[in-house]
């Protein structure tokens, strides 16, 4: 069976539908710093511990794991299975495991200025790691967050997000949000948007 | 095959092999998950134990993470993963492309004998989706 047919699954009897959602991006855009926030301002909708596997730098080695409680959508259970994937250029393989049977995708670009290189090589290489799955970036749930940008204040250059648009999302053309993963800013957009995307092609899917 | 729905007869055919093939040898918990990390189902009186969601995550990690080591050094997979530990231990089994079943078991079951079982229900459950 092919990637491309992979649905999240739905246990009908029981009426869950559990939805995996992965936060894709370069290295240190601040994928992990999303779920951190998501975690401790969330407490109540998440059953479980965050679980982080990284090394001693706080870099995430394989992904962080965080189950979040949607409650019900037409009767069904929505269980939200959030994932960060590692953004070091080095750990391409694991990425791609980590991309297996998403559902929708959170693309976090580093606004900082000396950044733009690296977020455009991310991307397109998402684009490729979908490929291997046969899913498509042009179809999958993808939104775009742009990051740091609280770094403005602190006089450290940051994109202007028509540049960040024409880069990312010109072709895609995916709801978008500037955000600062570190003070929340942002954060719960979006999520909320990545989840309604989500659930909105899984129904599609569905019937 | 479509497992990404298993509709409420395949679920509970599965978890009656699950009963009948591995609760009742005694083993702690067995989960049923695919490659994605979603849990399918879980049995047994661990399951109240652990925190099956972040397992299940982990597992299919895990397994994934052992497949790519297979393809680099050539091998199609490895056939037998088990993790042994002091009291408790994982044994995982691939069930076909997309799913995967793993148990948890103390000592007193041996692993000999388990493997048997999970052959036995894994025949079992494939045959669901002949
Ligand atoms: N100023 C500022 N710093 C941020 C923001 N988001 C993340 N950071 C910082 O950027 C660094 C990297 O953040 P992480 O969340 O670990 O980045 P990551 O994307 O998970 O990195 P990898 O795991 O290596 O892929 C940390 O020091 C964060 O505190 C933000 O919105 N603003
Ligand atoms: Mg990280």
């Amino acid at each position: 069976m092919q990637g491309g047919d992979i649905l999240s699954f739905i246990n009908v009897r029981d009426k869950v539908v559990q939805i995996k959602i992965v936060y894709y991006g370069p290295g240190r855009c601040g994928k992990t710093t999303n779920l951190e926030y998501i975690n401790r301002t969330y407490k109540k909708q998440i059953v479980s511990e965050m679980v982080s596997l990284k090394t001693h730098g706080d870099r995430t080695l394989f992904f962080d794991f965080l189950p979040f409680d949607m409650g019900k959508i037409k009767g069904y259970d929505i269980k939200i299975q959030l994932y960060t994937v590692p953004g070091q250029v080095k750990y391409n393989a694991t990425r791609k495991l980590v991309l297996r049977g998403v559902d929708g995708i959170v693309f976090v670009a580093d606004a900082m200025e000396k950044q733009r290189e690296k977020n455009i090589y991310s991307l397109n290489q998402l684009h490729e790691n979908l490929q291997s799955y046969n899913e498509s970036i042009f179809k999958i749930p993808l939104v775009m967050q742009y990051n740091k940008i609280d770094l403005k204040e602190h006089g450290i250059p940051i994109l202007p997000i028509s540049v960040l648009q024409k880069d990312l999302n010109s072709r895609l053309k995916v709801p978008f949000f500037e955000a600062s993963a570190i003070t929340g800013y942002n954060v719960a957009a979006t999520l909320k948007k990545i989840i309604f995307s989500s659930v909105i092609s899984i129904q599609k899917k569905l019937l | 095959m479509n497992y990404g729905i298993v509709s409420q007869d395949q679920l509970e055919k599965i978890e009656a092999i699950l009963e009948e093939k591995l609760v009742k040898l005694g083993v702690d918990c067995v989960i049923v998950i695919d490659m994605a990390g979603n849990t399918i189902t879980a049995r047994g009186k661990g399951i109240s134990k652990y925190d099956v969601y972040s397992f299940a995550a982990l597992a299919a990690g895990n397994f994934a993470t052992v497949d790519a080591m297979a393809k680099i050094i050539g091998e199609q997979e490895f056939s037998l993963l088990f993790h042994k530990g002091e009291t408790s231990s994982i044994h995982f089994s691939k069930i076909n492309d997309e799913l995967l079943l793993i148990s948890l078991f103390g000592r007193d079951i041996s692993l000999g004998f388990l493997r048997l079982n999970v052959v036995e229900a894994i025949d079992q459950i494939r045959a669901l989706w002949a």
